[in-house]
Order: structure tokens, then sequence, then C-alpha cells
């Protein structure tokens, strides 16, 4: 299985790309398991450099690092893919809605959500958390709402294709309702750009959501938090580096690993370089070429 | 191709992007208002607190336009906030617009040197990497923009500090911080980590963009034309091939101006640098009302306008978009 993946994607990035991933996962997955101490005592005095009983060191309040930092990643990671779900599922569905429909429905549905594009997204995420509160649903909701417009651009464009094959028609001639042709016909075959998407969008939550909580918006003290533990042990970053440095490395690895997949994977599927430079396609031609450029990869929509 | 384009379709086009673009401003500050209006309890009851008296509260209420239906509210805000009023921070009690502002100077000062450095280098370096497709600069480059593109900007920032100015070596300050009423250029070593964060963040897009393009064109005919006639390299890259793969990026570097909108919110957080970002956040953690629907709206509208401008050169440097509406 694994050896037909490694032939399935092209070696090299893809490959540096899955180990980063696998290696990434496996802290968050088993690390919680090897936590030698709670991640919420109180063991010493604060900033203690790596010593026998911490192996790591103290981060600010004087607690074990070592133990912070295994349990600190599967949070993020968890949100990060129930938000990607939820994003791509949704666009999908109002993609595939919109492209199917056509006319004034199709209109309304996307112009609606271009409205989202409208917001640089990081600040429209503050100014729903300043109003609710650092809630971890909120948050996954924000980012979950950032993802469907760009994925609904995709599925519609999938799907304008998809609808002029002879078995949709062949469907809609038996008398197949909607609602089948849409799940079963359509669905089925718009899912390779629908994957690469949301391999795309992965590394994005990623970044967001890290982002949010090292900003003290997302996840709140005292859990452990890689993003959090950034912003928190920054002050003591000259006596003991690692609560930083290693949070630090662990994100940046996991998002490199998840793009050069993703970025493997696009080319896979395509055959096309990570930069989309024809700025065609139906999006184009309703007037949002910028977005349309914008699609795929590139930090327009990768940061913005 | 060859024919004339209809010139009255490409204004017709063009207006309506602009149209949409007004509309989508005015959308925002709907949002942006509406958002606001959903917090529990309102304005008045945070700046008088639990103590204050019924009496004060109502006259602040007054003050602040809070007995007003919603949509009055609404439009005496925008009009306030177009007329340069943008109400009263409730941290400190002085307009919100003076210390945008200068917030607003000291993020556009830092936005631009990025724009400046960051956009020849990436420009240079995808250059570099297309006439030397597939080899060793351009390998490297490409898989480096790669992974930088991943990176979150707080990330970059703080692996930044962690070399330069705390742990590894000692060169530059950590942090960014400027004594109010001072120019940011008053110490420019502070400027130059935030500014190398942000250019490496927007540094793989403009990079893989110009490279993609520069590659489409220099495996054009009239390259190879000029190649046969036996023009020398620089002056077939420079003079003929450059400016017509710059076209394409002119709308990424327009979209690179929108990123920084919402960019520089992290980064001058991280590094404690006075700008319009900075105050955002420390504004959303202080749930300071007036200026937090101030600077998103400002950004937004930033964020919008160039957006605009980047559709709207798409549309003049894309023949298959100038003839999309015939």
């Amino acid at each position: 299985m694994t050896r037909r993946i490694f032939r399935l994607l092209p070696p090299g990035s893809a490959r540096i790309g899955l180990l980063l991933l696998a290696l990434v996962l496996a802290i968050t997955i088993f690390g919680p398991a090897f936590a030698p101490l709670s991640p919420l005592d109180f063991i010493g005095t604060p900033f203690q450099a790596p010593n026998a009983q911490a192996w790591l060191g103290t981060d600010v309040l004087g607690r074990d690092v070592l133990s912070r930092l295994l349990l600190g990643g599967y949070r993020i990671l968890g949100l990060s893919a129930l938000a990607t779900v939820l994003g791509v599922l949704a666009g999908a569905l109002l993609g595939m809605a919109a492209g199917y429909a056509k006319g004034a429905a199709d209109e309304i549905i996307m112009r609606l959500l271009d409205v989202v594009l409208a917001f640089p997204q990081i600040i429209l995420a503050l100014l729903f958390v300043s109003i609710i509160g650092p809630e971890l649903w909120l948050i996954v909701l924000i980012v979950a709402g950032f993802h469907a417009p760009q994925v609904a651009r995709v599925a519609r464009a999938a799907t304008l294709r998809v609808v002029e094959e002879d078995y949709v028609r062949f469907a809609e001639t038996i008398g197949m309702s909607r609602l089948r042709i849409l799940t079963q016909e359509i669905f089925p075959n718009i899912l390779t750009p629908l994957i690469v998407e949301a391999g795309l969008r992965l590394t994005y939550s990623i970044a967001l959501i890290a982002g949010l909580n090292f900003l003290g918006l997302g996840t709140q003290p005292p859990t452990p938090d890689w993003g959090l533990m950034i912003n928190e042990n920054r002050i003591g970053m000259a006596t003991n580096p690692w609560p930083v440095l290693l949070p630090v490395l662990l994100i940046a690895l996991l998002t490199i690993g998840t793009n050069l997949l993703a970025d493997a994977l696009g080319r896979a599927a395509f055959g096309r370089d990570g930069a989309r430079t024809d700025g065609a396609g139906p999006a184009a031609a309703d007037g949002n070429a910028a977005a349309a450029l914008a699609d795929g990869a590139g930090i327009a929509e990768m940061r913005a | 191709m060859g024919r004339p384009f209809p010139r009255h379709l490409l204004a017709r086009l063009l207006a309506r992007r602009v149209l949409l673009g007004l509309l989508s401003l005015l959308l925002v500050s709907i949002v942006v208002f509406a958002a606001t209006q959903m917090l529990p309890g309102d304005a008045a009851r945070a700046v008088v607190g639990r103590g204050g008296s019924p009496e004060h509260l109502e006259a602040l209420r007054h003050q602040l336009h809070l007995d007003l239906p919603a949509i009055t509210q609404y439009r005496l805000w925008l009009g306030g906030f177009l007329t340069g009023d943008a109400g009263i921070s409730l941290v400190n009690g002085r307009p919100v617009i003076d210390a945008i502002t200068v917030r607003l100077a000291n993020s556009f000062t830092l936005l631009l040197l990025v724009v400046l450095i960051g956009i020849p280098l990436a420009i240079a370096a995808g250059i570099t990497a297309a006439m030397r497709r597939n080899r060793p600069f351009d390998t490297a480059a490409s898989m480096l923009a790669l992974a930088l593109a991943a990176i979150p900007e707080f990330v970059i920032g703080i692996a930044l500090i962690v070399f330069f100015a705390t742990v590894v070596l000692h060169w530059l300050p950590p942090v960014s911080m400027v004594r109010p009423g001072t120019s940011v250029f008053a110490r420019p070593l502070n400027l130059v980590l935030p500014v190398a964060t942000l250019i490496i963040a927007i540094f793989p897009y403009t990079f893989r963009m110009i490279r993609a393009s520069m590659i489409d064109v220099l495996d054009s005919e009239y390259i190879e034309m000029a190649t046969l006639k036996g023009l020398s390299r620089r002056r077939i890259v420079l003079l003929h091939a450059l400016p017509n793969a710059i076209a394409p990026t002119i709308q990424a570097i327009a979209l690179t101006c929108g990123y920084l909108a919402g960019g520089c919110v992290v980064v001058e957080y991280v590094f404690g640098f006075p700008g319009i970002g900075q105050g955002l956040v420390s504004a959303v953690l202080a749930r300071d009302i007036p200026y937090i629907q101030c600077a998103v709206l400002i950004l937004a509208a930033f964020y919008v306008a160039v957006n605009l401008l980047a559709d709207l050169v798409a549309i003049l440097v894309t023949p298959k978009l100038r003839s999309a509406t015939s």
C-alpha cells in the first residue's frame, strides 16, 4: 500500500512531505501517551534549562516543557482537519449546486460567496472572535467559512465540465432526481480536484488556527498548545529557548509537509506546476480573474 | 485574434467590476457594523462599567447615538467614518482616528519597504530560475519557495528572532517598540526583522508567478526568432521577454499588497511594531469596539481596493478577458 502511494507520487518533494507529516503526526498521536509529567503541574522555577527531571527544561510558569510539547499538537491538527473537511464539504455542495442549477441561482450563490472573499481573512476572524469570544467551535466555523467560497469555485468549475457529459444527460433522461444526480453522478466525478483543493486547504487551516492560538484568541491557557506556547515563553527565550524553538519547528515542519504533499498531489492529478498562471476558467470569465488567479497556490489565499 | 477589441464592451466590463467593488465595500461596512451590534450589552455600559448611575448611562447612550434605531446608527457611523470622525476609544477616551492615523503611517512605511525590496527580489530570483530551468539554482529556489509558502508568518518571525536577536546571534533588536512621538526611522534596525519576515512571506507567490510566466514567454516563437537572429541572451531576456512576462505578474503584485493588509496584523504583533495591525490585536483583547470597527473597515477597504485594481489590471492585460463579453 505504502509502496503504491510512493509510486503514485513523484519522488523527491512528495516523499519529503510524507515523511515530515508522518513525523509530526506520530508526535501528536503517540506523544500524549509518553508525556512524563502532567502538563499543568508546576515542577520548579520558570525557564529552567534542560535537566534530569525536565528533559527540555521548564516554561514561563515552571511546568514541564516536554510534556506540554507532546500534548500541545493534537488540538491544532484535529481542529484543522475538522475545519478543512467542513469547509470542503460546504464549498463542494454550494459549488455543485451553483454549477448544476446555472442561471440566477448560480449567480446568487457565487456573488454571496464573493462577499466572504472581500475580507482579509485574519481580520474577519479577529472581528468575530472579539465579539463572540475565543471559542473553539467558532474558530472551526470561521476557518471552514473561509474555505467554502474557494472550494465552491473549484467545485463549480469542475461541475460545469461534468454536466455536459453523456452519463449526466442519460441520468436526466431516465428521470433520476436532481439530488441523486448531484450526489451519485456529479460528486464522484469532481472528487479529484476536490481532494487536491482539500490538501491545499489543510495547510492553510493549520497556519490560521495556530496563528489564532498564538495571538491568544484560540485555545486558552493553561491548556498546552504549540501556538500558545510560543507566545507564552517568548520572554524567556534567552534562558530556555526550547519551549519556543520546538513548537516553531514542529509547526513549520507540519505545514511544509502538508504543502509539499498537496503540491505533489496537484501535479500528479493535473500535471501542472504549483503556480497557476492561466487565470482562465469559468471564474475568470465572470469578471473575477483575480480570485481565479489566486486559486490553487500562492499567498493570496494561502495566507491572506 | 486579429480583430479589434470591442472597446465599449471593455468599458462596460470595467465599469461592472468597479461597481461590484463598491458594492463589496458597502457590504463590508454593513458586516462590520452588524457584527458589533451583536455584542451583549452596549458600548455605553462598557464605558461606564458596573458602578455607573442610570442617568450617566442614559446620557452616554444618547451621546453615542445608542438610543436611535440601528439603521440611523449605521448611517451616522458610516457618515462619521467618511468625514474622519470614527468615535471615541473605549480604552483611553481619545478619538480613535488620532491613534489610527499614527499607526496607519507606521504600517504604511513597513508595507512600502516590504513591497519595494521584496517584489524586485522575487522578480529577479524568478527570472534567474526561469533562465536556468531545472538546473540546481531553479530546483533549490523552487523547493525553498514551496516550503516557505506554507509556513505561517508568526513562525517565520519568531524563527528570525531566535536566530538573529536572542538565542543564536544578537545582531538585531527582538522587538520594534517605538517611543510615542518618534518616527519609526529613529531606529532603523527596528525595521529589519519585521520587513524581512513579510518579505519571506510574500516571496514564494511572486517568485512562482514570474518564473512560470517567464518560462511561458521564453518558450514562445518570437523569443526563438530573436535567438536565431543572434541577439545576446541578456538582451533577449531583459528587452523582449520581460515586458511580456511581467504583465500577468502585475496582478500577482497587487494581490500581494492585498495580502499584506492581513499579514501585517500578526507580524506587527510578533515584533510589537506600533502599526494598525498590532493596534487591532490589542483592541480585540481589550474589546475596544470603535477602534476595532475603524481598523477593520480601513484594512478591508484597502483589501477590496487592491483586489479591484488587480482585477482591472487582469482584464486590461488578458486578451481572452477583453473579448469575453462579446
